[in-house]
């Protein structure tokens, strides 16, 4: 690991000035990714900024009936929330499908959402990587892809977004709060959050230099019934190769959004209104402009029969 | 370098290490509580659980620096030769383990999962989210997941669980 100093922020404003204004600097929270990636290398912060000590832990009503989510809340908290248990089913179902217990006791919810890919070629500093060192190439286009992405992809990247409990948020309809170097603060969809790798996979949210999360806010309840499936390599403990969250409504009109397979929780709102017409009209929708390799071509298939299972199960 | 104090199994301690160091280097290396194992290193493999202000965490993945002021319990705290834990007993009595060095780990891990149930967090496998998770098996395997164990004591380890949480599972 690379030598650091550290400091203890004060106020999420405070915070947000001083990452911007020392160079290298990066904030720690929870540290279960950061700190495995700066003991490989992978993230070499020149300073960090604490944030723990900031009141951002809390989860309150909002006036217009959802949930705001500080920053700061564990995962193992969020998911154990009488209100998301009871109202964000889908939500709970993906946190608790991700990680260890361990690791959920530590991880944040603005963490969890900006955690980096799992991709092994990013993780190999051996092999070029365009995220991890922008301009080098990629290893997995040609190399075992088995667990890459298969929609949104470039020539630059085939990684995808680890992330459980972002598919949930994206299918919620979540939005991100932040506040930003000069103080200011601003709401962004979970919708316009994440970038698809183009030709800066290294460039992976629209967080400006600095910024930070202080919650994310869920709108009110959306009813319906709430499903999380998730298929990986172990029965548990171990990263998506496809997951699906799904609120299906009694009516049969639902929303979808998928993990494991793209740069970013994937979404796309017209394959929601395929919803009566069944798993197939959906997945052809979902991944109607999919570029999968030879090796992870099985995801295209897995997607529509993972859909189909939800659907039947929400019709009980 | 960087101050900080914390409580280790009930006793205060003053340090000053470099930013860099892991809890897991600082109760091993600083203060030579060795029963805390380094595994991978990575929060992997839960050789390395501890349980800080009540909940256990990978001690691996997280800075000495950023636990000022916080309770840290150690396999060492939970039981010693003469008076165990009964988990650390159960353990023993079940077998559950070959070679011991992911044994802490687990043990650590173990009696904070027992604390989850009883606190009603659910798990993967909880049927209803909005019930009390039930104390089964299954429960107990899910919620261990985080805890690799290379010899595979696992369905030992599961019967020593069993016993502490009064065997009903």
């Amino acid at each position: 690991m690379k030598a650091f100093t550290y400091e203890r922020a004060h106020s999420p404003a405070e915070a947000a000035a001083a990452a911007a204004r020392i160079n290298g600097a990066q904030f720690i929270a929870g540290g279960t990714n950061l700190l495995d990636l700066m003991k490989l290398e992978i993230e070499t912060p020149a300073h960090l900024i604490d944030v723990n000590g900031l009141a951002l832990n809390r989860i309150e009503a909002t006036p217009e009936g959802g949930l705001r989510i500080g920053a700061l809340v564990r995962n193992t908290d969020l998911a154990a929330d009488e209100r998301v248990r009871r109202d964000y089913g889908l939500l709970s179902r993906a946190l608790l499908a991700g990680a260890s217990g361990q690791l959920r006791n530590k991880a944040t919810t603005a963490g969890n959402l900006l955690q980096r890919t799992r991709c092994p070629y990013f993780y190999d500093t051996n092999q070029p990587c365009n995220k991890r060192k922008p301009g080098s190439g990629c290893a997995a286009i040609e190399g075992f892809s088995r667990q890459h992405a298969v929609i949104g992809v470039s020539d630059a990247c085939i990684a995808t977004h680890p992330s459980d409990m972002a598919v949930a948020m994206m299918a919620l309809d979540a939005t991100v709060e932040t506040v930003q170097p000069d103080g200011t603060t601003r709401n962004i969809p979970i919708a316009d959050f994440y970038r698809l790798p183009g030709d800066t996979p290294d460039r992976e949210t629209v967080l400006a230099p600095g910024e930070l999360i202080t919650a994310v806010t869920l709108p009110k309840p959306a009813g319906g019934t709430h499903i999380y499936h998730k298929v990986r390599d172990r029965a548990s403990y171990a990263f998506a190769l496809i997951s699906v969250g799904a609120i299906v409504q009694r009516d049969g009109t639902g929303r979808v959004a998928l993990g494991g397979v793209a740069h970013k929780p994937w979404r796309v709102a017209a394959a929601e209104t395929e919803f009566p017409r069944g798993a197939k009209a959906v997945t052809e929708r979902l991944l109607s402009s999919a570029k999968p390799t030879r090796e992870n071509a099985f995801k295209l298939p897995l997607v529509e029969r993972m859909l189909a299972a939800v659907l039947n199960e929400a019709r009980g | 370098m960087h101050k900080v104090s914390f409580v280790v199994n009930g006793k205060n301690h003053e340090l000053e290490l470099d930013t860099r160091t892991t809890l897991l280097d600082a109760l091993r290396e600083h203060l030579h509580l060795t029963g805390t194992k380094k595994g991978c290193d990575h929060g992997q493999c839960g050789a390395c659980t501890v349980i800080v202000d009540g909940r256990r965490i990978n001690s691996c993945l997280t800075l000495a620096v950023m636990h000022e002021g916080d309770d840290i319990t150690t396999v060492e705290g939970l039981g010693t030769p003469e008076h165990l834990h009964p988990m650390q007993a159960a353990f023993i009595k079940h077998d559950g383990y070959q070679c011991g060095y992911c044994t802490p780990g687990q043990i650590c891990s173990a009696v904070a999962v027992l604390d989850e149930i009883k606190a009603g967090i659910p798990s993967h496998v909880s049927a209803d989210l909005t019930a009390r998770p039930p104390l089964t098996v299954s429960e107990l395997r899910e919620r261990m997941s985080g805890n690799i164990c290379r010899c595979g004591a696992y369905s030992n380890i599961v019967d020593a669980i069993v016993e502490v949480a009064g065997g009903e599972a």
